[in-house]
Order: C-alpha cells, then sequence, then structure tokens
C-alpha cells in the first residue's frame, strides 16, 4: 500500500527520469511552450553548440508579446524595429527547429497559455514549462505547469526535461458558492489578499472546494494563472468531468482507444484523502466579495466597497512600500476605492482573455455606452477566441458600447506593443500586475474582474458591478 | 558562466520589499535577442528620469554605489515574470550576488543559471547586513561561496544555506545541459516507458 498522495505528488512521480542522492530531479516536460521573447537567446545557444530540439512534435511556438493587435496589423510598420526581430527570430527558429508554430498571420494565433488548452495541447497529468511566469494558468487542467527563464528554455529545448527539486504542498480551499456578480478573478486576487504575494513561494498549490469545482475551465485558468503572483510557480485543480468535456474533440488530444486510455488515467489525478498538506488555506465562497487592487502588488487587494489604506496600517517593510504605492498611484488613504476616477479600461490577457471573461463583460455593457472620455478596448486572448465572440454577437456589444474590438495578443497587460498607458493615466484592467511601469511608465492600474472593468467603463470610476446588476450587497 | 567562489566588494542597500522583475528591467528592454548589454537600463525606471537624466538619489547613482557587486534587499526581491533579463541586467551591471530574507522562486533559479548568488539570511541579520552596506564604498562585504559565509566589513561573519547541487555547478561554472546530456540513456528509457503507459503525452 502506497502512502497517500497530493495531485502534485503524483504528477511529479511519473515525471521522475532520474533522482540524484541530493534529491535532485531531472524532470520530463511532456509540452513546451514558446513566446518570442524568452526564447530567441536559447536558440541562439542551440546553434552555438551545435544541438537541435529534442522533441519538436511536443515544442509549441507563438507569437504574442510584442504583436500589435490593431486591424492594419498585416503591415509590418505597425510593429517597432526591434519588435519585428524578435517576432522574426521565432519564425526562423520555429522553421529551423522543426517545432509546431502558430504565425501572427494564423487564425489560431493569440497568447500562448489560451492557444496551448484550445488547441489542446494542454491534457491533465501533463507536465508544461513555458519561458513566461503565467504558464500557471495550465495547472487547471490538472497538469504541472510553470514558468521557466531562459536558459531553462534552452535546458528543455535540448533535453526535453527540467532539473528541478520538488516543492511543498500548499492547500487552497474555497468552501461553498460565490454570490452573484463574483468571478473566478475576485477568487484568484482574494487568496492573494489573503497570503501574500510570497506566501506560495517554495509551494505548488492546488485550489479545491465547491466554489472552484463550481468554475468552468475558463474560470479555472484564470485562478490558476495566478499563482504566481501569490509566490507560488504552480497551481493546479483537480480534473473532473469539466475537464474532459472541455478537452474532448481539441485538435492534439487523444481520440478513439487512446482516449478513453487517457480519461481513465486522468481519473486517477486527485490528492488521496489522507496526503499531507504543509500549508492550507481555506477561504469561504460566500465571504468573498468583487475585489480591485489599489497599489502597486497584486497583495493590495481589498473588497470595492472598501477604502484606500494608510501606510500605517502595515507593519515592517510593507510600511514604506505602501506609501510608495499610494504615491505612485496618486490615491489619498480614506478615499473610497469606488470614488476613484479612471481613464482607461483594457480587458483581455492570459487572466482574462476568453470566451466567458469576454461573455460577463458583454453582459454588463449590453445596450449601453461607456463613459464620455474613457478609452475602452477589448483585446480577445486568441483569433478563435475573437471569432467565437464575433458569432455570438459580443464583438457587436463591445463595438456598440464604444470600445475597440482588436486582434489578439498579450496587448497591454505588459505593454511590449503599441498598447501602453501614459504617464499618470489609470486604468482599470483584467490583466495580472499591477507593478509600477507595467502597463507603460507611469501607469496606474487598477486589476480586476471582466465585469468589474466593464462597469468602471459604464461610470468612469471603480464600480461595484453588484449595483449594475441589481443586486443587494 | 563565469564561476563564484568568493567576493569581496561593495554592497548596496535597498531596503524595499517586493522588488520585482519590472523594476530591475521594465519590459521596453526586453526587445533584445542577445543575452548583454542589460546593465545600463538595470532599474531603468527608478534610476533615470524620462529624458534619461540620472535619478540621483536612487542608489546605484549614488557615488559610494555605482560599482557595487553586491544588493542586499527586503523580503520577495525578483518576484514577477520569468524573464531572465533581470539577472542578466544585474550580471551585465556587475552584480554577483544578492542577499535577502526571501526571493520569487524563478528569479532565484534564474540567478544560479547566470553565476549570480542569490543568499536567503533571516530579517535579523538582513538588517546588520544593510546597516553595513549603508556605511558606503569603504565597507566592503565579503561572501564566500566554498565556506557558505558572508561577513561584514567589520568582521561579523552569517553563515547561509544553499543547494549542493546548485553550489556545485556555481563554484565550478558548469553547464546544466552538459550535465543532463550525459544522462540521455535515462531520458530515452523514459520515453521508451511512456510511450506504452501515456501514449497521448
Amino acid at each position: 500500500m502506497t502512502a497517500p498522495r497530493t495531485l502534485y505528488d503524483k504528477i511529479w512521480d511519473d515525471h521522475v527520469v532520474h533522482q540524484a542522492e541530493d534529491g535532485t530531479c531531472l524532470l520530463y516536460i511532456d509540452r513546451h511552450l514558446v513566446h518570442e521573447v524568452t526564447s530567441p537567446q536559447a536558440f541562439e545557444g542551440l546553434r552555438m553548440t551545435g544541438r537541435t530540439v529534442r522533441a519538436p512534435e511536443k515544442t509549441i511556438a507563438v507569437p504574442d508579446h510584442n504583436v500589435p493587435t490593431t486591424l492594419d496589423r498585416a503591415n509590418a510598420a505597425t510593429m517597432t524595429e526591434d519588435s519585428r526581430i524578435q517576432v522574426d527570430a521565432l519564425d526562423k527558429n520555429a522553421k529551423d527547429f522543426g517545432i509546431n508554430y502558430y504565425p501572427v498571420s494564423d487564425v489560431r494565433q493569440g497568447i500562448v497559455h489560451i492557444v496551448g488548452p484550445e488547441q489542446g495541447w494542454t491534457l491533465p497529468g501533463m507536465t508544461v514549462v513555458c519561458g513566461d511566469s503565467h504558464t500557471a494558468t495550465h495547472g487547471a487542467f490538472g497538469s504541472l505547469a510553470h514558468g521557466i527563464g531562459t536558459s531553462e528554455v534552452e535546458h528543455v529545448l535540448a533535453t526535453q526535461t527540467l532539473i528541478q527539486r520538488k516543492g511543498k504542498n500548499m492547500k487552497v480551499e474555497i468552501t461553498g458558492s460565490l454570490r452573484p456578480g463574483v468571478t473566478a478573478k475576485d477568487i484568484t486576487l482574494s487568496v492573494i489578499g489573503e497570503t501574500g504575494t510570497a506566501g506560495g513561494t517554495g509551494y505548488v498549490i492546488e485550489y479545491c472546494g465547491q466554489a472552484i469545482r463550481e468554475l468552468s475551465m475558463e474560470g479555472r485558468m484564470t485562478v490558476c494563472n495566478m499563482a504566481i503572483e501569490g509566490g507560488a510557480r504552480a497551481g493546479l485543480i483537480a480534473p473532473d468531468e469539466k475537464t474532459f468535456a472541455y478537452c474532448m474533440g481539441r485538435p492534439h488530444a487523444p481520440k478513439g482507444a487512446k482516449w478513453e486510455a487517457a480519461v481513465a488515467y486522468w481519473k486517477t489525478l486527485f490528492s488521496d484523502d489522507d496526503a499531507h498538506w504543509d500549508k492550507v488555506v481555506t477561504l469561504k465562497g460566500e465571504d468573498i466579495a468583487p475585489v480591485v487592487t489599489w497599489g502597486t502588488s497584486p497583495e493590495d487587494v481589498l473588497p470595492i466597497t472598501g477604502t484606500v489604506p494608510a501606510a500605517s496600517d502595515f507593519t515592517g517593510g510593507k510600511v514604506e512600500a505602501a506609501q510608495r504605492s499610494l504615491d505612485y498611484m496618486g490615491l489619498t488613504p480614506g478615499m473610497k476605492l469606488s470614488d476613484i476616477k479612471i481613464d482607461t479600461v483594457f480587458i483581455g490577457s492570459c487572466t482574462n482573455g476568453r470566451i466567458e471573461d469576454l461573455r460577463a463583460a458583454a453582459a454588463i455593457l449590453k445596450g449601453k455606452k461607456k463613459k464620455d472620455g474613457i478609452r475602452a478596448m477589448v483585446v480577445p486572448g486568441s483569433g478563435l477566441v475573437r471569432a467565437q465572440a464575433e458569432e455570438e454577437g459580443l464583438a457587436q456589444i463591445f463595438i456598440d458600447a464604444g470600445f475597440e474590438w482588436r486582434l489578439a495578443g498579450c496587448s497591454m497587460c505588459l505593454a511590449m506593443n503599441p498598447d501602453q498607458l501614459t504617464p499618470g493615466e489609470r486604468c482599470a484592467a483584467t490583466s495580472n500586475r499591477n507593478f509600477e511601469g507595467r502597463q507603460g511608465r507611469g501607469g496606474r492600474t487598477h486589476l480586476m474582474s471582466p465585469a468589474m472593468a466593464a462597469a468602471a467603463a459604464l461610470t468612469g470610476h471603480l464600480t461595484d458591478v453588484r449595483e449594475l446588476m441589481g443586486e443587494t450587497v | 558562466m563565469d564561476k563564484f567562489t568568493t567576493l569581496t566588494g561593495i554592497a548596496a542597500p535597498m531596503p524595499l520589499v517586493n522588488i520585482d522583475t519590472d523594476m530591475i528591467i521594465p519590459k521596453q528592454f526586453l526587445k533584445t535577442i542577445q543575452r548583454s548589454g542589460l546593465g545600463k537600463n538595470l532599474f531603468d525606471e527608478m534610476r533615470y528620469t524620462q529624458d534619461g537624466a540620472e535619478i540621483p538619489d536612487f542608489v546605484l547613482n549614488q557615488p559610494a554605489y555605482r560599482s557595487a557587486e553586491i544588493i542586499v534587499a527586503g523580503d520577495n526581491f525578483g518576484c514577477g515574470s520569468s524573464r531572465e533579463h533581470a539577472p542578466w541586467a544585474l550580471l551585465d551591471f556587475g552584480i554577483r550576488c544578492v542577499i535577502a530574507t526571501s526571493f520569487a522562486d524563478i528569479f532565484y533559479n534564474n540567478c544560479f543559471k547566470n553565476g549570480i548568488l542569490p543568499i536567503v539570511m533571516p530579517q535579523d541579520v538582513v538588517d546588520v547586513l544593510m546597516a553595513d552596506a549603508r556605511r558606503g564604498a569603504n565597507a566592503r562585504m565579503t561572501v564566500d561561496l566554498v565556506a557558505q559565509t558572508v561577513t561584514t566589513s567589520d568582521g561579523q561573519s552569517f553563515g547561509f544555506e544553499v543547494d549542493s547541487h546548485r553550489k556545485h555547478c556555481l563554484l565550478n561554472g558548469l553547464d546544466d545541459i552538459g550535465l543532463t546530456l550525459e544522462k540521455a540513456a535515462a531520458i530515452d528509457s523514459y520515453e521508451a516507458r511512456t510511450a506504452t503507459t501515456r501514449p497521448w503525452a
């Protein structure tokens, strides 16, 4: 009889190629996702050493960070020269090394963490890595997925393995059900508010509980996506019937007898009842409110009904950091969060650029117009999300509400393409990081759910979406 | 990768928590296809005004710290993105060691791949090292990876922990990929095994 194991333990055990005496493991990697920013130096390293890509059929590349999202992007002049060089380098590397590739011109192009699941590359029980910290997204399928640096990208390209030491197990349980107007984004931000941005350092998080089970796959991806903002390299959710239904029929999902065998294996992927947890955090789903961030760290999160804190509300090193955040964000302690006026609304990113996110925003915007003077844009996470949103009539709702309806990419989440904030510009954003300068030098970011961002677009200030839904708070 | 054995150098005090990778190297400098040349943009938005003029108050612009080789910082250094441009920028500036109470996992790991030693110390030790760093260019700290100690300019010595594999690689400047390729037979047999147990993967 084997000792009880967590989901993380099980996936780990099934991927150990070699274990050294000091506990360092060589871990096999099932899927390697690649984008244009963190890979050029890795491919160059292979060339310089005469090495090849060991498993090109398990390597998938797509340009996303630099690509313009305006409708004229087929025109090369829409990209700066250095951006173009990076995208061209990925084009060439994909061709030279024979890896799977979705170029900018392909309708399937999009943010790497949206394309992977969409195309069926990401499946339960796999190990998935990418030179991008939001690789944690894929954990929603019950796959062990985390970000790596460029040296490790080169290592995986050359060997299809990573040198790893096992992390600790942390359980984050969300009991009960969410209230109306509260979404996966509010769960993940509230967890970070509870644990802090270093609370998950050294751990792999498994999210569980009724509220997690009740989320769609899109919502689960949103939750796992921000595990990294809580310090955990990876977040996991045990696969279930929703997971299998999402995967079935996707282009790279198994078919026929292989599918049956896969599902049988996937059904063994759950944490055993008596498994050991190094840390447990429990939140009540009913207690989670729609939240926003006020500062420059994702842990600076409060319910929208709250007020801007003062630096003196904190202790230790956080006092200075909070003061720095308040100064940077241009906020006065004590002011109501719902009185914060915004200039811009950004709906998109690997956190909230999926079809369900666009549906949630469109439901708030339907038949209404954004506040005059607000800049508002929707950037679908992939070309296929964009096409589906057009088919469902969502695109027209956004356009009628005065939003720009863009092509797929990372866009204003990190502003490596032309979509940027100007100094002092304040943005209601559905992305994942509110760091200083993240969306453009001097730009001020408030993180929130797509429904909350849509509500802010209508009123011109941070707004409790429940008021627009006729819900009592 | 350059070896790391011992280092005696100037330590810059950065007593801020959550120094993120966007601060260390803002995204506009990620559009390079090389590893070198990022040192001039290290901490760019804290170090320069929008017009590119130096901000005199910023620690690495102060005469005492312009040639710092060590940074002493607060909790959760290197949080945020996986960009290896962060350690590349530190290294290109000349930083070979960062000492903090905690590090973000991916950044911590990326340091070792580039010959930078990240050291975790408890708060009371970081407080002592921070005070030593504040004494400026005449106060040189010594980091000894072999002995696993940090010694202040006035001779106070503190031990630190480091993973044995990573220590070995840093001391010898070893390339991980070369080491792993020596285990190619184990990878081959793993792939052969999973071709039957998980043929869909």
